[in-house]
């Protein structure tokens, strides 16, 4: 069940220049959400109406705790970033469909913000005995997360200046390593994800991708954060899913990221 | 104080209260289902519908501006033969009234659709001369007079059930399109749609959405939309739907104190998705606040 609820700020804390980590405390929605699933955050301030969707990265069940972890990217996103603990913010979620996990040697390849929903799903993959890597690119030496994920699963890093890790872009280092698995989850820009698509249609291997789009109701009624589709999708009779609602995660094989 | 009466007639059709949501931000209320309980609701309004299947708009279909929105989703729905598939045998198990938004690029697509809808489950059709969003149809028959009458005339002669026809406000004088829908045959009103606006992404020095503009909804534009509501209410006899920016009671109020008979909520619902409930609880608070018994007392009293 998706909800609209206040939830209260535990904690919050900086891991990047413009990198922020808040975990929240909810009633229903932690208790809820899996990997890949995202969760609508409202501003205070009444001129932003519209939610901010941000990934969940970690889930805390026991304590109902969940955490995004996200960039100031605007006035929404940096009104969050002044939030101190015991704040309210008000959620709408759980929200999409989140990663299908596998019992099968998975390869998580992520590039900048889309790097958050990894930690989770890394998480849920290992408790099921699957064997998890992990590929994630930055811009430089500031590698959030990384030092989380390697909890989890075998990481590797490129970054752009090549101050860490490969040189280049995530492509660059599953090449210097030869790395392979049974299934792909990605996450992250647009052109990483063609690349991603390619590299997962060439190995012949299944690859879930999650996208991103600007969103009004977050639910699916809107229809404002549309993916083009290769065939005809069901509900919509036309080439176009819902990404808040049939995603953000989709086959990759099923949409056009041309 | 006894039981209130929330009671509206909408040329013949009687509602249970005033509130319905607005065309296109609520789907065919599936998605709100688990936030809304529609059988509270005094009316459902659908998305628009056409004769086939459209695909809508580029992306990005919408942005954010100050207190409200802009949208180019340019239509996009699964055609009516779908629609009537799904979504209205959806809409029966619910004890509210249906409305069906109906768009189209030509009469004869108007009347294709409308003629469809004959022997089905809908109480009232809303005809959307003012989409902003796309090229053919839409706006196209709501900012000229003679366009309006003539779009309004020929839908009525098909139309099994009473239509309500949706006003733009991107004209001059809305009392003008208001006189010429009556004069066509309309039996309900409803406005306002959304005002054409663009935003620009100063960093990418590109426009904010696909389609260059948009139609901006949202709290901001409520003012605008109380006028209009208002200027239309003292020009014309039949009942209007009035929206645009409304969020709670208080706002519904200005629109029903304006001179509207029913009330839609739009955007609200993207930030609060029991916002068509709390209208109707807040026009109820009113009521008794104001030891008003029956709603319909208190329609366009402000003169
Ligand atoms: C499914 C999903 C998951 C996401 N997960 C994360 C995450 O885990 N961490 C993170 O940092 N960011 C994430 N994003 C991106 C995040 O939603 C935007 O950065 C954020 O909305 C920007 O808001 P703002 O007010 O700071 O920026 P502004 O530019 O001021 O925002 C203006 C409007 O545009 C929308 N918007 C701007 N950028 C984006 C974007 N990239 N995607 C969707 N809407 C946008 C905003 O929601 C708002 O409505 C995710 C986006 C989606 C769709
Ligand atoms: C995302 C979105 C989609 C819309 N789609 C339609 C539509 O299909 N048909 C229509 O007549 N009006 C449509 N509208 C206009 C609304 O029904 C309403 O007239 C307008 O948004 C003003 O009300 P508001 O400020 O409460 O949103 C749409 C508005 C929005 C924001
Ligand atoms: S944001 Fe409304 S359909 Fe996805």
């Amino acid at each position: 069940m998706k909800v609209q609820e206040t939830g209260i700020v535990v904690s919050q804390k900086k891991l990047a220049d413009g990198i922020y980590s808040l975990w929240v405390k909810t009633e229903q929605i932690a208790k809820e959400a899996k990997a890949g699933q995202f969760v609508s955050l409202y501003c205070k301030d009444a001129q932003r109406l519209l939610p901010r969707p941000i990934s969940i990265c970690e889930i805390n069940r026991e304590e109902g705790t969940m955490r995004f972890v996200y960039r100031v990217a605007g006035k929404g996103t940096e009104e969050f970033s002044g939030y101190r603990t015991g704040d309210a913010i008000t959620l709408l979620g759980p929200l999409g469909n989140g990663f299908e996990k596998r019992e099968k040697s998975g390869m998580l390849i992520a590039g900048g913000i889309g790097i958050p929903p990894m930690l989770q799903l890394a998480k849920e993959l290992k408790e099921t005995g699957a064997e998890v890597t992990a590929v994630v690119g930055y811009r430089d030496s500031h590698t959030f997360l990384a030092d989380e994920l390697k909890k989890v699963a075998k990481v590797y890093i490129a970054t752009e200046d090549g101050s860490v890790g490969s040189r280049g872009n995530v492509m660059n280092a599953i090449a210097d390593h030869s790395l392979s698995a049974e299934v792909i989850y990605a996450c992250g820009p647009k052109l990483m994800l063609r690349a991603i698509k390619e590299f997962g249609e060439k190995e012949g291997v299944e690859t879930q991708i999650s996208l991103e789009e600007k969103m009004a109701c977050g639910i699916g009624a809107c229809l404002a954060c549309v993916c083009k589709t290769v065939e005809i999708d069901d509900h919509s009779q036309v080439h176009n899913a819902r990404i808040c609602k049939d995603g953000p995660v989709f086959e990759a094989g099923k949409v056009d990221l041309s | 104080m006894s039981e209130l009466n929330t009671t509206v007639n909408l040329a013949g059709v009687e509602l249970k209260n005033p509130v319905m949501e607005a065309s296109g931000t609520f789907g065919s209320g599936m998605e709100y289902q688990e936030f809304v309980d529609l059988n509270k609701l005094g009316a459902v309004v659908t998305k628009g519908v056409a004769n086939v299947p459209w695909p809508g708009n580029p992306t990005p279909r919408i942005a954010e501006v100050y207190g409200g929105m802009l949208n180019a989703i340019g239509l996009q729905n699964p055609g009516i033969d779908v629609f009537c598939k799904r979504d209205l045998p959806f809409l029966q198990q619910f004890d509210t009234k249906v409305v069906v938004n109906v768009c189209g690029r030509t009469t004869e697509d108007y009347v294709e659709v409308v003629e469809r809808l004959a022997d089905q489950p809908v109480d009232l059709l809303e005809i959307n001369i003012s989409c902003p969003n796309v090229k053919e149809g839409g706006i196209a028959f709501g900012q000229d007079p003679k366009a309006v009458e003539a779009i309004t005339a020929a839908v009525k002669k098909h139309a099994k059930q009473p239509i309500i026809m949706k006003l733009s406000p991107n004209v001059t004088d809305i009392t003008e399109m208001a006189r010429a829908a009556e004069a066509g045959g309309a039996d309900i009103l409803s406005l306002i749609n959304t005002i054409t606006g663009m935003k620009i992404d100063i960093e990418r020095q590109t426009f904010a959405i696909a389609n260059k503009t948009g139609g901006m909804s949202g709290p901001a534009v409520k003012p605008v939309a109380v006028r209009m509501v208002y200027q239309v209410a003292n020009a014309v006899k039949i009942p209007i739907i009035g929206m645009g920016g409304i969020r709670n009671g208080e706002d519904a109020m200005e629109f029903i104190l304006a001179g509207a008979t029913a009330v839609s909520v739009g955007t609200a619902n993207f930030f609060n998705p029991r916002a068509t409930l709390e209208c109707i609880q807040g026009i109820e608070d009113y009521m008794r606040r104001h030891q008003v018994k029956d709603v319909k007392e208190l329609i366009g009293i402000v003169k």
